[in-house]
This record gives C-alpha cells, structure tokens and sequence, in this order.
C-alpha cells in the first residue's frame, strides 16, 4: 500500500507545497517570467506559502487533508481489518480533497469572492483572479487517485487499482471536458427571455412545426444520416473487401484512394464537386452538348450533401472495417468450405456476420459524423435545412438565441441517445449468444477462401466507379491550385504556391514570407500533441468499457460520444462559455484547441477500438493474469499488440481530423493559433481558390507520408497463420 | 541494454512533450492590440501590416464572420479577450452596447468623417463609429442571361418577372444580416403588406436562400444561378476578378448598411484599441480598402473611393430607417411574417 500510494503523495505535496496554485497570467507558465518573484509574490506562490505567508486561511482544510495520508506512511497497518480501514480512510481524504478544490473553485471567480460572506470571512480579493493553475491540477489528479486506490481496495472492479485509476480518470476528464461545458450551454434551454428557468421555455421551443414534422429539420438530419451512414459503410465495406480479400492488382493504391477524402479539408471536396456537377460544371456541359439537355441544380439538397459527405466519410467507415476483416479467422471459413458450404454461403454465414461488430461501430461513426457535419450542408444544402446548420445560425444568425441553439443541440442528443441504443439493443436482441471472437489463443492456420464470384462482381461494381470519382475530384484539385484561377482563367502559375509558401533568403537568413506558414506550422503542432493523447484515451476508454464492469457504464459511453455528435461550433461556444474565466482557463492558448480535439475525436478512436477488441478473446486477457501480469501489463504486452490496426485507425483518423477539421475551432482559434482549414476557407471566401486548393494540396500531399509514418511506427499485428503459397 | 533504450525513449518523449507543451500552453501577451475582424481575410492582413507600419504598435486579428463575432464577444463577457471589433452592422452594435459590452470613444477622427457617419456616431453616443457604408443592389451573370435571352433586370420589381424563375438566389434573412437589410429595405420602400407580397411573387423565382450573404453573387460569378441579390460592392467584387457580373442599383431607390468599429468594454489594451480606431477611421487606414480592391464607401471625408466603387449620386437612396426593424421584437415579427409568408409561400 505505502508503494503503491507514496508517489501520489509526493505529486499532491509538489502541487501543494512547490508548484504555483494559480494560473499564472501574461504569457504564461512556461515563460518562467514567474520565477522572478516565486514565492513571495501571491500571484505565482503556492498553496502552502499563500496559506503560511499571505494569510489565505481558505488552503487550511486542504493542508490537513494532505496531512492525513501521511499517517498510513509512518504506520504500516498490521491490524487485520486495517484493509477495510485504510480503503475508507484512502476514499474520505481523495473525495474530501477534490470536493474541497471544487469548492475553492466555484468560489472565487475573475472578480473576486463569488459570495459576499466569503468576502467578509477570509478578505476581500482584488479583481482579475486567475484561475487554477499547474499546483491545483497536481493536487486533484493526486486526490483522484487516492480516492480510486482506495476504491479498489474496497473491491471495486475487481481490486484492480489500476483499473479504477483509468476509470477514475477518464470519467473525470469526460466529465470535466464535454459534461461541464456542454451543460453550462445547455442550461440556455431552459431560459426563458427573461433569464429566469422554466420547462415551459424549453416545451415552447421544442413545439416548434419546423423542428418536427415531415420535412422538419428533425426529418432531414435523420433522413441524411441514414442515407450518408449506409452508403458509406456500404462502400467502405466493398472497399475492404477488395483490398484483403481480392488479388486485385491496384489494391494498395485502392486502399489509399479509399482513405484520400478524408484528408481534405471537407469544403474543398464540395467546391470541386460544385465544378464537375454544379449546373455550370462539367458533367452538365457534356449533358448539355451531347444530349441538349437543360442543365439543373440537383446539386442543391440532398442530393449533393449526401454524395459529399459519403465522399469524406466513406474512408473512416474503410479504417474501422479493415482491421476486422483482416482479424477474421481463415480457420473458420475454411471449416465451412470442409463441410461443402458453397463460398456463397460461407460469405453470407461466416464472414459477414463476423463483420457485423465492425460494421455497427462504422455505420454509427458515420452516422454521428454525418449529424455534426456542417461545412457540407452549407455549402451544397441548398435550402436544406439540418440540426447542425439550424444549431450554427441559432448561434451566429440574425437572431441570436442561444436558447434555441441549445434546445436543438438536446435534439440531438435525444437522437444520438436513441440511435445507439436502438443499436445496442438490435445488437443484443439479434446477435445475442454469438461471439465474434476470431483471434484467440491457439494457432490457427488457414488460407483465405476466395469470394464468391457474385460478391467480387457487385463490390467491384460499386467500388470502382467510386474510386474513379475520387480520382477525378482529386485531380481537380491538385490542379486546381496550378490556374491563375479555378474555374475561370485556366492559364497555368506557380504564383499561389508562392503566396502561399514562400521562402525568402536575406543576408543569410531565412524569411518565412509565404501566408500560410504560420497557420500550417499552428496546424501540424496542436495536431501532433492531439493525435497521440486522441487515441490513447479513446482506446483506453474502449478497454474499459469492453473489458470491465463498473456501474453508469453506458452513461459513460454516452456522454463520451456526446461531445462527437454535437456540431463543432455548439462546442466551441460552449469551450469559451466554460474555459474563458477562472476557474479554468484555457481561452486562446493551444491547450484549449489540443483539449476540443482530443475529447472530440476520440468516439472514433473508441469506437475502432471496441469493434477491434470484440474479436480479441478474453480468455488471452485471463491467461496473461494467471501468470500474474498486472491489468496494465498485460494491456501493454497482450492486448495493444493484437489491435494493432485499431491503434492505426485510431492515431489517423485524430491526426487528420485535427489537421482538417473547421467547425469545432472556428471560435477556438486565437491570433496565436490559427488554423490550416479557418486560412483556407477565407482565403476561398474572397474567390482566391488557387490559394485554397494549392495550400489543401500540400496539407494532403503532407498527410500520406504521416498515415505511412503511423503505420510504420504503429508496426503490424503478426498473427501466426498460414500464408498463401506463392501465385495463389 | 533494453533498459537503457527504453529509459532513453522515455527521456526523449518527455522531451518532445514538454517541448509541445511550452509551444502550445502560452496565451498571447497583452502588448498587442487584438482585433476581432469581421472583414474578408485579405483586407484584415492588409489593414494590421498598414498599422504597424503607420503607428510602429502591434496588432494581432482573430477573424470571424459577424454573427461569430457578436457570439464570441457574448460568450467571452466576464473576461473579455479582444480589443476591438472590427466592424460591426450599426444594428448589431448598438445591440452589444444596450447589453454594456462596449465601451464609449470619440475619436479625434470623427470631425474628418461624413455627416451620416457623423451623426450615426454622435447618435450612438460614440458607442461606435461607421467605418464605410455599402448599398444594396443585385448582380446578374451576363452570359446566362444572354444564353437564355432573358431581360436585363434593372429595377426590383423586374424581379417578379417569370422570365427569371428558378434564377435568383438572395440569402435568409434568418441567417444573413444582408439578408435582413434587403428584407427590411423592400418593406420599407413599398410598405410591409405590400412589401411581403412582392417577396411572396418573388419567391417563385428564387431558386434557393442561401446562408451567406455573399453566396448569391458569388454562385452567379461562377453561373450557378443567373442573379444574385447583394451588396453593390461584392458584385463588383466578382466583376472585377473577372467573372460575368453586371452590377445593377435598382431604379426605385434602395437600401444601405452601415459599418461601423467598437471598442470592447474591459479589452486587454484600450490604450491600443483607441490608437486602432484612430488608425481605421483616418484616410490612411480608409484608403487600405483600394490595395486590396474593395469596393464600400468610406467614411472619411478625405479617403479616396475606387474608382469602380458604386458613386452614392449616382444610386437612388431610400431614407431608410436602421432600427424599424433593429430590436428584438422587430426582428422576430419581420423573420416570423418573412418565413410564413414569403419562404412558405407556394412555388
């Protein structure tokens, strides 16, 4: 016990006692300007010194439950039921600590004491507070542990001290970064104009015709959804298949084309979609003088958002299935070849069905991708009208009302909450009894049984032409930014590569002259800090959720994927209503950008995950702990290995959403911080579309090498099977 | 040796993400002034480097469009982070400065300016300042129309005409403040009952109400649709990079937006922010707006005007009252009567 909790001690006394409690303002932490006057100055001094030297009585309580710990380390337990005792001891003085710092929080705010007793008991504050800083987050992460150490001992999953920690964690930092903020925003919804709460302000605004009915907004997102989530797991499907089940010989180059779109900053797709299919593109042109037919706008609608966003969203539905298909057991298929089942039936009652797992956590991802999706509905919607454009112009239109923006965005969440537990119970209901575990303990050896005929036909039938769309979109594209103007002056320059990344040389130095290197330099830095933090927390939560039992599981599971589907500008505002003003501030700093990201994105990185680890079966999980593997190492030797492409998956998918995503940051950007996508889309908003498509193009050309680099770094999942003889 | 590799691999990643940390963890220091700029990208680049150049202070730009801007500033009210905002519609700000998120400045500026810009200043008790103003109009595509051999549109009544159907797009005006200025410029030219008829015939022709204001025209630039119904400025915008684009003031008389520069209530540097309004509001931060070809109508006195900019004597302006339609009530009854009467109207 003294082991295992003596350096959480340690950390909570270096926040305590060494760090500075507060934020400290100007340029920051790690100017080291602070150093200057630490610790006299109150503004950077910590706790300790701002009790003992300033007089700041309020960090007295937290001085004696620091204190009390220290009694388990001077006085091992030898009492038999001191277990019992030391988890309830470890449990009150985690939870005392942290509601304590709660309390510290929520009372002191920009202006001071939040409550005028406060005022008068301890003195008066002057204005601008700073919020909690480094020593305060040291103090609390120390206490969560504590309070979860003391859990396990109680027998809390398990026993399993780690994994309460992981569970303690993360249910802390899903709480702390997409309940608080979404809540405070949520709040709106039950205002009514006057400010005061009401369930009849929120009835009134829920009874709106346009939010319900047939044609309602309600109906769109829901019909859109549908569509754009089955398309695309349907082509990724295909994809899939031909790339691990097909000798198709420009597989490889398939399986980059199938992962292309959704490293493109999603406008640039709808533009170059505008000009092949717009009612003066291309493709009506060619109608027009080949067949004299009028040229239309289907474009505009449905149509047009639907073939967009299937474009983009196909590749995820690709990297969550392709890992699966390759888990598949060959053993399994070959077993039903042995007992004669035509390769038909052997695809329709082997394979499919081992797919399934897979393809709900696709279908879903789409499905919520396809809900926060905003760029695309913009500008192909037409007079379309969808929950997450509703939401944007409820926010920014001609008639604020954030009330309305946030009954909209419960809309929303009502459907993601309906939606996956409809899956969840179609999945138990029909799936009920089955296992897809497919990568066990024993060897197993086998060749791939080749597709049926009729399958390979139909796959390639639909995968084909749409590998051949994007190839021609992305053509226009890397082209695009080669014309003195896209679409009308077709003469060809260099000068937007030159606007855009230009470098010049004076006197020996180097001069960064180009526009956009300091947003893409912005871009690739909060994107490589995101990334790998994304999808290690996403995989760990999937670990949890899969592996272990713990109660208000789907709760968890909900509120994680919540921050996913509600549109990125819904959360921006809800990242500044929440992080601008102590007690937490992050408001224009990259740490603000890294966070939105990493709680964002990682429902894809759970979702790659769980689908993974279903087929891992868990009796390798019991082994590795019969040989007396902790739950960490063999998290770390067993299971991490064996969900390799997950893991892939997981780390593209959060580099690449983070390199393009707009919606999320449009209010999270700072002069500091630019981002790649908000550059582009206004240097597009002023008809400079060489610029815009010149800097996507390098943002792509930039991207395969990272996803090859991930791969590599990653490595491969060596299962030991058979491999194909040579020529087969 | 497998010790030592994985201490150094641990030594390195602590490293990097310290160093990652340091890079991304720090704010931006109160020295500079912080403009929250609503204009179009290029002309926010231009206008920082022009003052940086002319007053040797430091300016830094977030830029958003409008309606993102009110939010943010909203949103950020117990701790404001920007300076300024650069600009506001005069309806919008007078909005924030009812709700006490502006404050107050008379520039010595303002003796140099127009008298509408004058009078819009002093009757918002300097809450704001108009930096341009722009008139409201429509744009068509030249070749489209000559293709299908429709009229030339000159007037807005021209615009019911079923020779055009299916070839206007303007924007909503739920989610466009152009939008809203055209909506409210036509009540206000032929009466609201009148006004809304005229919207509701028109509605035939409009093939889509997009969320931009500046879609419609740009759509046109590109023949997407045949008209677009915009501020005159952007349609000369598209002209002059060389798209189709004919510019039209309509014959009736027609409407305007003002523009103006506020200074946000409790900003890090009001010191900086009262040297940026002086900046924006003399010749040289006016005359900014031609090195990047644009085409509104300063409020200097002194600032010179594109020449391809639309010549105020020579449009017909409507005396057109900013507020009728300005506060909450008003907005709510013009955007509940335009969806029920207009955007439901049938085809």
């Amino acid at each position: 016990m003294r082991r295992a909790i003596s350096p959480w001690l340690a950390l909570a006394w270096f926040g305590f006692a060494v760090l500075p409690w507060n934020a400290i303002g100007g340029s920051g932490f790690f100017a080291f300007q602070w150093l200057g006057q630490y610790p006299s100055a109150a503004a950077s001094a910590p706790a300790l010194v701002q009790l003992l030297w300033h007089g700041r009585l309020w960090f007295l309580p937290l001085l004696l439950v620091l204190l009390a710990p220290l009694v388990f380390l001077w006085r091992p337990a030898t009492h038999p039921d001191s277990r019992r005792r030391t988890a309830r001891a470890l449990i009150a003085i985690g939870a005392a600590g942290l509601a304590y710092i709660a309390a510290i929080a929520l009372a002191i705010d920009i202006e001071g004491w939040r409550w005028r007793e406060l005022a008068t008991a301890f003195g008066e504050l002057p204005r601008r507070q700073q919020g909690l800083g480094y020593g305060a987050l040291f103090v609390a992460a120390a206490m969560l542990v504590l309070l979860c150490h003391g859990l396990a001992l109680k027998g809390w999953v398990r026993g399993d001290a780690f994994v309460a920690g992981a569970i303690g964690a993360s249910v802390a930092l899903v709480g702390l970064f997409t309940l608080y903020p979404l809540s405070r925003l949520f709040l709106h919804a039950f205002l009514d104009s006057a400010g005061n709460l009401s369930l009849t302000a929120l009835l009134a605004r829920l009874a709106s015709s346009k939010v319900w009915g047939y044609d309602g907004i309600v109906w769109n997102t829901m019909q859109l959804g549908l569509m754009t989530a089955s398309a695309a797991t349907l082509l990724g499907f295909c994809f899939v298949l031909i790339v691990t089940r097909t000798q198709f010989r420009a597989r490889r180059l398939l399986s980059i084309l199938s992962i292309l779109p959704m490293i493109t900053p999603p406008f640039v797709i709808g533009l170059a979609l505008i000009l092949l299919f717009g009612r003066s593109g291309a493709m009506n042109a060619l109608l027009e003088w080949s067949f004299g037919l009028r040229p239309t706008r289907w474009i505009y609608g449905l149509p047009g958002v639907w073939l967009a966003q299937t474009l983009a969203l196909t590749p995820v539905a690709y990297l969550v299935l392709v890992g699966i298909a390759e888990g598949i057991s060959p053993a399994l298929e070959e077993a039903a070849q042995t007992l004669r089942a035509s390769p038909m039936r052997t695809f329709g009652t082997i394979t499919l069905p081992l797919m399934a797992p897979g393809i709900a956590n696709a279908f879903l991802i789409v499905f919520i991708e396809s809900l926060a999706d905003f760029g695309n509905p913009l500008l192909l919607g037409g007079n379309l009208e969808v929950l997450s454009t509703a939401i944007y112009f409820a926010v920014v239109g001609v008639q604020q009302d954030p009330g309305r923006a946030s009954v909209l965005a419960v809309v929303l969440a009502v459907i993601l909450l309906a939606f996956s537990l409809a899956l969840f119970l179609i999945q138990r209901r029909l799936l009920a009894g089955r296992s897809y575990v497919t990568v066990g303990g024993k060897g197993d050896g086998g060749l791939r049984t080749p597709l049926p005929r009729s399958v390979v036909a139909v796959t390639a039938g639909l995968a084909l032409p749409w590998a051949a769309l994007a190839v021609v979109i992305y053509l226009m594209i890397f082209t695009g930014g080669f014309f003195e103007k896209w679409g009308l002056n077709h003469a060809l320059t260099l000068r937007h590569y030159v606007t855009a990344f230009g470098i010049a040389v004076e006197n020996g130095r180097l001069f960064w002259t180009g526009g956009a290197w300091s947003s893409f330099s912005t871009t690739l830095m909060i994107a490589l800090t995101a990334a790998p933090l994304t999808a290690a927390f996403g995989l760990t939560v999937a670990y949890l959720l899969d592996r272990q039992r713990f109660a208000g599981k789907r709760a968890f599971e909900f509120m994680a994927m919540l921050n996913f589907a509600v549109p990125g500008t819904v959360v921006g505002i809800a990242y500044i209503l929440a992080f601008n003003a102590p007690p937490i501030e992050l408001a224009y700093t990259g740490l603000i950008l890294v966070a939105c990201f990493v709680f964002r994105d990682m429902t894809t990185s759970m979702r790659a995950g769980l689908a993974a680890l279903s087929q891992i079966d868990p009796s390798l999980d019991e082994a590795s702990a019969t040989l007396r593997a902790g739950t960490f190492v063999t998290v770390r030797r067993v299971i991490l290995p064996l969900i390799r492409p997950a893991v892939v998956a997981a780390l593209v998918v959060s580099f690449i959403s983070a390199m393009t995503s707009i919606s999320a940051v449009i209010f999270l950007t700072s002069p500091r911080f630019d981002m790649a996508t908000v550059n582009i889309v206004g240097r597009a908003e002023v008809g400079e579309y060489g610029y815009a498509t010149a800097y996507a193009s390098v943002l792509i050309v930039l991207m395969v090498p990272a996803v090859v680099l991930i791969r590599v770094l990653v490595g491969t999942r060596v299962l030991s099977r058979r491999q194909a003889p040579a020529g087969g | 040796m497998k010790l030592i590799r994985r201490a150094s691999a641990s030594v390195v990643t602590t490293l990097l993400g310290s160093l990652l940390l340091w890079a991304i963890a720090a704010p931006a220091t109160a020295q500079e002034v912080t403009v929250l700029c609503n204009f179009e990208v290029d002309w926010c680049e231009a206008l920082k480097a022009a003052y940086e150049k002319t007053t040797g202070q430091k300016a830094v730009f977030i830029r958003r469009t409008d309606g993102e801007s009110l939010a943010q500033i909203r949103a950020e009210k117990s701790n404001p982070r920007a300076d300024v905002v650069h600009a506001a519609e005069s309806a919008s700000a007078k909005a924030l400065a009812a709700e006490g998120l502006l404050e107050a400045y008379k520039s010595p500026m303002v003796a140099e300016l127009h008298d509408w810009a004058q009078r819009i200043a002093e009757e918002s008790k300097y809450f704001q300042t108009p930096i341009y103003t722009g008139v409201l109009g429509f744009g068509y595509n030249t070749e489209l129309l000559a293709k299908n051999k429709m009229p030339e549109p000159k007037c807005w009544k021209d615009l019911i005409n079923p020779a055009y159907k299916n070839e206007i797009q303007m924007a909503n005006p739920g989610t466009s403040g152009t939008a809203f200025n055209t909506v409210s410029t036509i009540l206000q030219l032929m009466g609201e009952d009148e006004g809304f008829k005229f919207l509701a015939a028109m509605n035939k022709n409009v093939n889509q109400y997009t969320r931009s204001g500046t879609a419609g025209i740009r759509a046109a630039a590109k023949g997407e649709t045949t008209i677009g119904i915009t501020f005159l400025h952007d349609s000369v915008a598209q002209a002059a990079q060389g798209y189709p684009i004919k510019t039209v003031a309509p014959c009736e008389g027609t409407g305007y937006e003002i523009i103006s520069s506020a200074i946000i209530k409790g900003g890090p540097n009001p010191q900086g922010a009262r040297k940026w309004m002086d900046f924006v509001l003399s010749p040289a931060g006016q005359n900014v707006a031609i090195t990047v070809n644009k085409f509104q109508i300063p409020s200097n006195k002194n600032a010179q005007v594109h020449p391809l900019a639309p010549k105020p004597a020579e449009v017909k302006l409507i005396k057109l009252d900013l507020d009728k339609y300005g506060s909450k009530e008003g907005r709510e009854r013009l955007l509940s009567r335009w969806e029920n009467e207009v955007f439901k109207a049938p085809k």
